[in-house]
């Protein structure tokens, strides 16, 4: 049953940078891993919190944000406020003894095809062994 | 040292007769402070007729709304034409400059009148004067320095009981002569004017006498065993269900918190109400889904909203119909997320809201 678990990746990524780069391992034909369920966002400052708990609760197995490297957001500063919220939304997880390494936050520039097709790997790896998300079964939400 | 005023007589009355000659002079506008009414109920009011100071109560032992959201929201439009002293609890004042922050109101035109603050009882307890009967057993424990029995459960936990923005402090916690002496520590030049021509006594101390520090250190052992009693590390989403589960979803804590401040609360708008579609799919996913859906979803939304600036006054459990105790885990889940960024919500309104800031180095450790 694990061998055949492919896990679901919901992944919010920013249009400028991240999505080019899934877009640049495609053309370049790296290889993946089939569980990215990519979202075009036009900056990761786009996605509130209530996405990734939103994800998190109707089933997703993990949640991806990523987006420019600091420094690099096409509109300056986008990407700081996102680092921080996601620190907030990732203590919340961990307070409450929720999985917060179902929640990842990646900077991924649109040149660097290669690292997102090994964040993918990595995470999905990852993600592999920690078995689906149980929130998928809780009837009561 | 700090400059303080001794008014001979008891700490109510003394409070009540400086303000009510501002008003006679025109030194203030108005008054905002607890009135009773004349069913017996206790309400924040607006006051301008000096008569009518006779039924405030200013150190009353109830908080029947957070007064930072009611000044805010007379604010909102403007500020007030001053000057109009404000006599609320250090978390009132608190929640009142988070609100600042965040444009929902003004500081422009108050003097604050704060207090070392004891605590208040439960909503619950207004009825039926429950309170009023324990009003001996309250002064009797504020005197002697101890944790007021019987107060809300984040009150006894409170360690932010010396407030932060007060034009004036009144000396309540540990103040064995609070029916004999009114203390009022002077903390701006603001505060110094208005008791000018009370009379009294002028000396120079300290507020934050040892009685104060050991008290400190009794509301921090509370502390530590509400958060022992809360066991949140090892909640999970199975705790989380168990304690969430009897949540009627009458937003209740939403309404009572006064951080929440959107005129339309994302969870009332359509945006996360379900398509039949999604309902399909939710039930083909889980075989069941309890309706309506969406109650672990809007306390995990309002903790991340709230969290980064909750004062911790304890209004959300109050107001809940079925007990959950819900400002033990905004209060320490709150407490967390603040320290990430070592903040403190409502001490100073030069500083940020931390998520509407950032430094361009920082929280390497959280990236992958």
């Amino acid at each position: 049953m694990e061998e055949d678990f492919m896990p679901r990746i919901i992944g919010f990524l920013c249009k400028w940078c991240t999505y080019a780069g899934a877009d640049l391992a495609g053309v370049s034909r790296i290889q993946y891993p089939p569980s990215i369920l990519p979202i075009r966002v036009m900056c990761s400052s786009r996605v509130d919190p209530l996405f990734v708990i939103s994800s998190f609760l109707r089933g997703a197995d993990a949640v991806l944000v990523a987006g420019c490297h600091p420094g690099d957001c096409h509109y300056q500063r986008g990407n700081y406020y996102t680092r921080r919220r996601y620190a907030v939304l990732r203590k919340i997880f961990e307070e409450l003894g929720l999985e917060a390494d179902r929640l990842r936050l990646s900077w991924i520039s649109a040149s660097e095809g290669r690292r997102f097709a090994d964040v993918i790997t990595d995470y999905t790896e990852r993600i592999k062994k920690k078995g689906p998300n149980p929130v998928k079964k809780e009837v009561f939400l | 040292m700090a400059k303080f005023l001794e008014l001979d007589k008891g700490t109510e009355a003394g409070i009540r007769e400086l303000l009510g000659q501002s008003l006679r002079n025109g030194q203030v506008k108005a008054v905002f402070a607890l009135r009773r009414t004349t069913n017996g109920a206790v309400n924040y009011s607006l006051i301008t007729d000096p008569q009518m100071m006779e039924e405030a109560v200013p150190l009353f032992p109830s908080m029947p709304s957070n007064a930072g959201q009611l000044l805010s929201r007379l604010t909102l439009k403007g500020p007030v034409e001053g000057p109009v002293a404000v006599v609320v609890r250090p978390c009132e004042l608190r929640a009142l400059v988070e609100l600042v922050k965040r444009e929902q109101g003004s500081l422009e035109g108050f003097l604050f009148i704060s207090f070392t603050c004891p605590g208040v009882y439960p909503l619950k307890a207004s009825a039926n004067g429950e309170i009023e009967g324990k009003q001996t057993q309250y002064w009797e424990a504020v005197k002697s320095g101890k944790v007021v029995p019987e107060i809300r459960p984040t009150c006894r936990a409170c360690e932010h009981f010396i407030p932060y923005n007060a034009d004036i402090t009144i000396s309540l916690v540990g103040n064995k002569d609070v029916d004999k002496r009114c203390i009022l520590f002077l903390n701006t030049a603001k505060g110094a004017e208005l008791v000018k021509g009370v009379g009294g006594k002028l000396s120079e101390g300290e507020l934050e006498t040892a009685e104060l520090h050991a008290h400190r250190e009794e509301r921090l052992a509370e502390k530590k065993s509400l958060y022992d009693q809360g066991q949140l590390s090892g909640l999970g989403m199975d705790g989380l269900i168990e304690i969430f589960s009897r949540c009627i979803g009458c937003r209740g804590c939403r309404s009572a918190c006064p951080i929440c401040y959107c005129n339309l609360c994302t969870f009332d708008s359509f945006d996360y109400e379900y398509e039949p579609s999604t309902y399909e799919e939710e039930l083909k996913k889980r075989g069941g889904v309890r309706i309506p859906p969406n109650t672990i979803f809007y306390h995990l939304g309002r903790l991340t909203h709230v969290g980064i600036s909750c004062v911790g006054c304890g209004s959300c459990t109050d107001v809940c119909p079925v007990d959950i105790p819900l400002s033990a885990i905004f209060l320490q889940v709150g407490e967390a997320v603040q320290k990430i960024f070592d903040y403190i919500p409502g001490k100073d309104v030069e500083e940020d809201v931390p998520l509407a800031t950032f430094e361009e180095v920082e929280l390497t450790e959280i990236e992958e």
